[in-house]
């Protein structure tokens, strides 16, 4: 039942991806040269809605479905990580027009080419975990 | 039902993302894709070499689902929940990419001159994706986020460590876009 509940999060989600064009290489493209309020529009909405409900959530408690209190995971302090792997992390999003969300709706799309980028993403995780003690963080 | 094969709005668009998070806050999970790329690793074997990768997969499984779930729903939405799925971006932006030469610009939902069919014999074009894919993954894990995690979920908790790393992809961005991509394409 609760595996049902993920999957079809997973396909609203996609579906969304998709037909919101955010999957959309062309999108990000025009997102980063400031030639359109579309990709913005989509993230500021998703951000304005996204801080109500997060707030009424711990104002007033709300229990999950399951009934346990919902946990907020503060993330962790720092500065260099966050602005540096960010840097990095938007290098490669411009390049592929893809952020890890939409590479699997594009695989699902029918786009097999992205596999390249899926594979370059696991490659790109794992040499993180490997020099991860060497980094600033 | 015509709308719904037309590309959604921002509006609406935004507002299904927020339902998403918030039906996984409801199930008390949290919002984030690229920790799945951790995960995917280490179900690999990835622990064998990094202590990063050793840990029980088998309590991430809820996103594999989600990840499983993000791949049929974009089978479903390109085949049957679109007829053009041509992308109408600004008239600029297209005059830009064709001097680029992207002559594929308003007219594929993908360019074709990096995704499509001929790209896979293209050694160039292979690497170029590799090599966005490994920064993609690289930057995320080390930034602790991608968009799903930070941009949206860690920005709506008020984390000023989600906004350093989006001001980040932005800086990252803005570099490949207007520095790099004359130098590449």
């Amino acid at each position: 039942m609760k595996t049902l509940l993920y999957l079809l999060i997973g396909i609203i989600f996609g579906i969304t991806m998709y037909k919101s064009e955010a999957a959309s290489w062309f999108r990000i493209y025009e997102m980063f040269r400031f030639e359109s309020f579309h990709m913005y529009g989509i993230i500021g909405t998703a951000l304005a809605v996204g801080v109500v409900s997060t707030f009424l959530i711990k104002h007033y408690n709300i229990k999950s479905f399951y009934g346990s209190p919902i946990k907020f995971i503060p993330k962790e302090k720092g500065f260099k990580r966050y602005l540096f792997g960010g840097i990095i992390f938007g290098l490669g999003w411009a390049l592929v027009g893809a952020c890890p969300g939409p590479i699997f709706t594009l695989l699902g799309a029918g786009f097999p080419i992205v596999g390249v980028v899926l594979v370059g993403a696991l490659m790109g995780t794992f040499l993180y975990g490997s020099l991860r003690n060497k980094l600033p963080h | 039902m015509e709308f719904i094969y037309q590309p959604w709005p921002w509006y609406s668009s935004g507002m299904v993302i927020a339902l998403v998070m918030l039906l996984l806050q409801l199930s008390n999970k949290k919002f984030g894709m690229s920790s799945n790329l951790r995960t995917l690793c280490s179900i690999c074997g990835a622990g064998k070499h990094t202590a990063f990768f050793r840990f029980n997969w088998r309590d991430q499984k809820w996103n594999l689902t989600v990840v499983l779930g993000a791949i049929i729903g974009g089978y479903i939405a390109a085949n049957f929940m679109t007829d053009n799925s041509s992308i109408i971006i600004n008239e600029n932006t297209i005059a830009h990419l064709e001097t680029l030469g992207f002559e594929s610009a308003g007219s594929a939902y993908l360019p074709t001159e990096l995704f499509g069919k001929d790209s896979l014999f293209d050694p160039k074009i292979l690497t170029l994706l590799f090599f966005g894919g490994l920064f993609v993954g690289f930057g995320a894990r080390y930034a602790g986020g991608c968009t799903s995690g930070h941009a949206i979920s860690g920005l709506s908790n008020l984390q000023l460590p989600s906004l350093i790393a989006v001001f980040g992809f932005f800086i990252g961005g803005f570099i490949m876009i207007h520095l790099l991509f004359p130098l590449i394409f």
